[in-house]
């Protein structure tokens, strides 16, 4: 029963999180998702159109003609739903098909659709490490990643961000477990900045232990073949364990894999949760997805795009005299340090017609608040030339241009 | 081992293993380490072993609560709690 007291102690609850300053509100976009969209927002506010900097659509792909037209196709041939889990009856051929596909582009030996890479993350490890090994993560790793270490009995520790002396100080305490598992995101999605995979990979030979690594921010665009930071860092095959996601870069719609050695899907077959108790991708998915294979394996052009516009945006904003994180990914954090002086900027920003999203504590680190800006292959330079016209003059409003960590903090505290 | 050793040898182990290079502020035994977010549940763990294997103890998962490892000083009082 649903009593006063009862729904009293839950209104007390979101109160408490709207006083925090953390409460999320959905924006509803009403047109495909682009670099131009019409957006209602507060709800029941008329449309804006806007240009998107905060989406994953990194190639663009999201609503690609040749992908709906696709997934158009799958619903045909395939129907709408499979209403059973993959072990039962709920897997077509085209779900092997993507995952052979997946296989091939990711340069491993296997791999296994999951309903998303969150349910990915939830399950791997479960699946394929006991209480007799140990799970070593990067501290910046994706929440889905610390839900599913989590979930798993091995030993569980931690190493500073991309501090390689501290992961190896940790691979040598733990060398009386069975296996080690190193893991990591490929490319962190608040800072924006690459794993040192082939530091990784030297270390893991080094002192046998497995490599994890997360590429939802990095499948589709980061290296020359946009396989993946893997690609990047020149350890292609290197990787023990891949995850990542259809919902970002490979067209954007939904589901996720394990991609990796062969026995270690092979148990996530067996044994992961996500995998055996829910159903996988719909086929309209499967069919766009392949879709989005096909495009990206025949030409670079989309990530060779989105690099263009990564490059361009980023000086962009230095020349403005915007304090951004360095690197070469297109997630692009311009950093402010304050949470509310990331709010009002963002909200700014929104009435000069630009969407993109302040993030602050608990998401990132407490004093380090920011924008984070995306990138697409989607946005042409004329979106890029009026977003910074935007930026700089909000910029201007609240002086924070040509100002570092120091400055901003003196002026808006932490 | 008495408190004040105890503490300065929590208080080193928080420093190295939880600031990053770079990172100045200063942690004094009082200082809020999670609530503060210098450490976070995820991270608490290594702290955890830490503790257990130097005092020769086993902090039983329902003890060791992030309001228990918040400071250096509830720290060491959560750790004299399990030496014998």
């Amino acid at each position: 029963m649903f009593s006063d007291k009862c729904r009293q102690s839950y209104i007390n609850e979101l109160n408490g999180i709207k006083q925090q300053g953390i409460f999320k509100q959905e924006r509803f976009i009403h047109a495909p998702q682009g670099a131009e969209i019409e957006v209602e927002f507060p709800a029941g506010a008329s449309t804006k159109k806007v240009i998107n900097m905060c989406a994953n659509n990194y190639l663009g792909l999201s609503s690609h003609p040749e992908v709906v037209k696709a997934a158009h196709e799958g619903l045909d041939v395939r129907g709408y739903g499979m209403s059973s889990v993959r072990f039962i009856c709920g897997t077509q051929d085209i779900h092997r098909q993507l995952e052979n596909k997946l296989t091939e582009f990711l340069g491993t030996e296997d791999t296994l659709l999951f309903p998303s890479c969150m349910d990915a993350n939830a399950g791997v490890f479960e699946a394929v490490l006991t209480d007799q090994d140990v799970m070593i993560a990067d501290r910046l790793v994706h929440a889905s990643i610390v839900d599913g270490m989590r979930l798993c009995k091995a030993a569980q520790d931690t190493y500073k961000h991309s501090d390689m002396e501290h992961l190896e100080a940790k691979l040598q305490e733990h060398q009386d477990k069975r296996n080690r598992m190193i893991i990591t995101d490929g490319v962190f999605s608040m800072d924006g900045d690459l794993a040192k995979l082939d530091k990784i990979v030297e270390l893991a030979e080094k002192y046998d232990a497995m490599v994890f690594v997360d590429e939802s921010h990095a499948s589709g665009f980061i290296g020359k073949t946009g396989r993946g930071t893997h690609e990047h860092c020149g350890v292609l095959g290197h990787i023990d364990i891949i995850t990542t996601t259809l919902g970002k870069a490979l067209g954007g719609a939904s589901g996720g894999c394990v991609s990796g050695r062969r026995e270690l899907v092979e148990l996530c077959r067996q044994r992961a949760r996500p995998y055996l108790f829910s159903n996988t991708v719909a086929p309209v998915i499967v069919y766009g997805a392949l879709k989005v294979m096909d495009l990206i394996s025949k030409t670079t052009e989309r990530r060779d795009k989105l690099e263009q516009n990564t490059i361009y945006w980023r000086k962009l904003l230095k020349d403005a005299g915007f304090d951004i994180k360095e690197g070469e990914s297109p997630i692009v954090p311009v950093m402010l340090y304050n949470a509310k002086l990331a709010q009002d900027i963002a909200t700014d920003l929104y009435a000069e017609g630009i969407y993109a999203i302040g993030f602050f504590f608990p998401v990132v680190p407490k004093g380090q608040a920011r924008i984070r800006t995306q990138l697409s292959a989607a946005h042409e330079k004329h979106h890029l030339d009026k977003a910074i016209e935007a930026f700089t003059k909000v910029g201007k409003k609240y002086n924070v241009l040509g100002k570092g960590k120091k400055e901003i903090i003196e002026m808006y505290g932490m | 081992m008495d408190d004040k050793e105890m503490k300065k040898m929590v208080l080193d182990y928080v420093k190295r293993e939880y600031l990053e290079e770079g990172d100045d502020r200063e942690i004094t035994e009082s200082t809020p380490l999670i609530s503060g977010g210098i450490v976070d549940s995820f991270s608490m763990v290594s702290l955890k072993r830490f503790l257990e294997k130097k005092f020769s103890i086993a902090i039983p998962d329902a003890d060791a609560s992030p309001e228990a490892f918040d400071t250096v000083n509830s720290i060491v009082a959560l750790v004299n709690r399990f030496i014998k």
